[in-house]
């Protein structure tokens, strides 16, 4: 049974239809990568996966570890180990770094999470997460986060937009720390080489998964730029063995 | 003196050490209602502060040139069930000299009472001066709490101050704030309030721009709940090249809660530039999510939120 199994997914927004009769499993311990180009329905599965206000499903069926997740409010499914690392994160006045990384774990030490991103704890622990931060400080500092709650499912929105080049590979390392600490994680990119780090990949593209498979074969799909403009109209939906 | 250890019990109550008031090193001023109840001064200080019959008047001076190391101390308050507190004060920062104060003010078993401050300070140039003061007005609500100040920051001089009133009652808050910033000087006028039940809180901070290059912030954080009412007035005017302002006013309401803000930019010279951001109702929306997305609540999540930007 996959950890997350998402059936026949319908989203309507302000009655424009973004995700469409969207099926995806995945799997444990399963880095699953998510190629499309702006527009496709990435985020918004994202949102509507983790529950957040305005993304309830029109129809179909969502569930981790076999539970439905259609009724739980978002900090229930926070609760049941899923979170999600947003493409672009909040920022909290007053609020050190260091509080963030423990919110709901008082009792960690957010040290050695600001070390696996690359960031030093003695510069960056009592800094507050707020506008001073850039946008890869901010970042880092999210994926910091989100390796602290252990969660068993990490959605991550872009979690290598607005990190410089050299970093990448860093952030691709602690991306893989989720799968060996146990998690699964999906993985929302429009970078086909930040897929290729994917145990599989699908490639969605106006609001469906028109294929699915070996992140290599979906991303030299997606480059080819066959789906890029397409309205979702005229895909044609193509799998790829696993 | 009972007075003066219901202040400093107080005080210590909400995290301070009374040891300050012990320190030889370190000046203060106590005054409980119209009795002044403690005072010290230190080299480079000088307190004048008299009992007047309906009131105190002090005048602080920091001399030319001094840098005061160690925080101020000025603890202010009323230590019965119901009183009044009139004080006149005037604060002298004389050229190059620096110092910060921690005013506070305390209100601990107020059930109707009322104080008002009337300041007047007065930065030289150079000078650099932090002014943190911070209420405690008790549970009850029946603080009347009036504070004016009329502040001039001089040609170069710094001036940062920061009002806080976030534990316990508000009751009515008038707060009542000009400051006058010259040449390439800067001023930071920073509000925290929270507001609760039928507390009523009304802050007005004018900021004049007056000097080539001045550099002011007017700064507003107020959380409201239950049937609590604000209002925020800040003005910033600049009249001279190069002048920068920006007046950024935040705040959160929740129940039956009213809140108003009320910028007002004025610019007259070619050169010189305002800005303006006022934000105000629930939490913000993002800001929940992503802390429900790491297992809080909502009510956990908005408890945070506002904790911290009442920090």
């Amino acid at each position: 049974m996959p950890l997350v199994d998402i059936q026949h997914l319908v989203c309507e927004i302000h009655g424009k239809r973004i995700l469409q009769d969207l099926t995806l499993p995945i799997v444990e311990q399963e880095i699953h990568a998510l190629l499309g180009a702006n527009g496709s329905g990435k985020s918004t599965l994202a949102y509507v996966l983790m529950g957040c206000q305005g993304f309830a499903p029109t129809s179909g069926l969502m569930t981790f570890k076999g539970k439905d997740l259609g009724p739980l409010p978002m900090f229930e499914r926070a609760r049941l180990g899923m979170t999600l690392a947003w493409q672009e994160p909040a920022r909290f006045e007053g609020m050190t770094v260091s509080q963030y990384i423990r919110i709901g774990k008082p009792d960690i030490d957010p040290a050695p999470y600001l070390t696996r991103v690359g960031l030093s704890p003695d510069t960056y622990g009592n800094r507050l997460v707020d506008t001073s931060l850039s946008g890869g400080e901010r970042k880092r500092i999210e994926l910091a986060a989100v390796l602290a709650m252990k969660p068993l499912f990490a959605i991550l929105d872009e979690p290598t937009a607005g990190i410089d080049m050299l970093s990448v590979q860093d952030m691709m390392h602690v991306i893989r720390s989720f799968k060996e600490g146990g998690a699964s994680v999906l993985l929302i990119t429009h970078q086909e080489t930040i897929a290729l780090m994917a145990d599989h990949a699908s490639q969605l593209c106006g609001g469906r998964v028109i294929a699915s498979g070996n992140p290599k074969d979906i991303a030299d799909q997606y480059k080819k730029g066959s789906c890029v403009r397409c309205d979702g109209e005229r895909c044609i939906p193509l799998t790829i063995a696993r | 003196m009972r007075e003066l250890k219901i202040l400093t019990d107080t005080f210590q109550s909400l995290g301070g050490d009374p040891e300050v008031f012990q320190d030889r090193h370190i000046a203060h001023m106590a005054a409980s209602g119209h009795r002044l109840v403690s005072q010290r001064e230190i080299p480079g200080i000088t307190i004048d502060a008299q009992e007047t019959g309906d009131g105190i008047t002090n005048t602080i001076i920091i001399e030319k040139g001094k840098r005061i190391e160690l925080p101020i101390h000025l603890c202010l308050g009323i230590t019965e069930k119901a009183g009044i507190q009139r004080i006149q004060t005037r604060l002298v920062i004389e050229e190059g000299a620096s110092a910060s104060f921690l005013a506070h003010c305390l209100f601990p078993f107020v059930e109707s009472g009322e104080h008002r401050m009337d300041a007047t300070i007065e930065i030289k140039e150079g000078a650099h001066v932090r002014y943190h003061e911070s209420h405690y007005q008790g549970t009850h609500g029946g603080m009347v709490v009036v504070p004016k100040a009329i502040i001039a920051v001089g040609p170069g001089a710094q001036y940062f101050s920061d009002f806080s009133l976030v534990k316990g009652r508000v009751g009515q808050l008038n707060i009542d704030y000009v400051v006058q910033v010259d040449t390439s000087a800067v001023a930071e006028l920073t509000s925290k309030v929270f507001g609760r039940e039928s507390d009523s809180i009304h802050i007005k901070e004018k900021m004049v721009l007056a000097g080539e290059y001045a550099k002011g912030l007017i700064k507003t954080r107020v959380a409201l709940e239950h049937d609590a009412q604000g209002e925020m007035t800040g003005i910033m005017e600049a009249h001279a090249k190069g002048a920068r302002g920006h007046v950024d006013c935040r705040e959160i309401i929740k129940d039956r809660a009213v809140g108003r803000a009320i910028p007002i930019v004025e610019v007259t010279h070619p050169e010189a530039k305002v800005t303006h951001e006022a934000a105000i109702g629930t939490v913000d929306k993002k800001e929940l999510e992503t802390l429900m997305a790491h297992g809080l609540d909502p009510e956990q999540a908005t408890e945070l939120i506002v904790s911290g930007m009442l920090q």
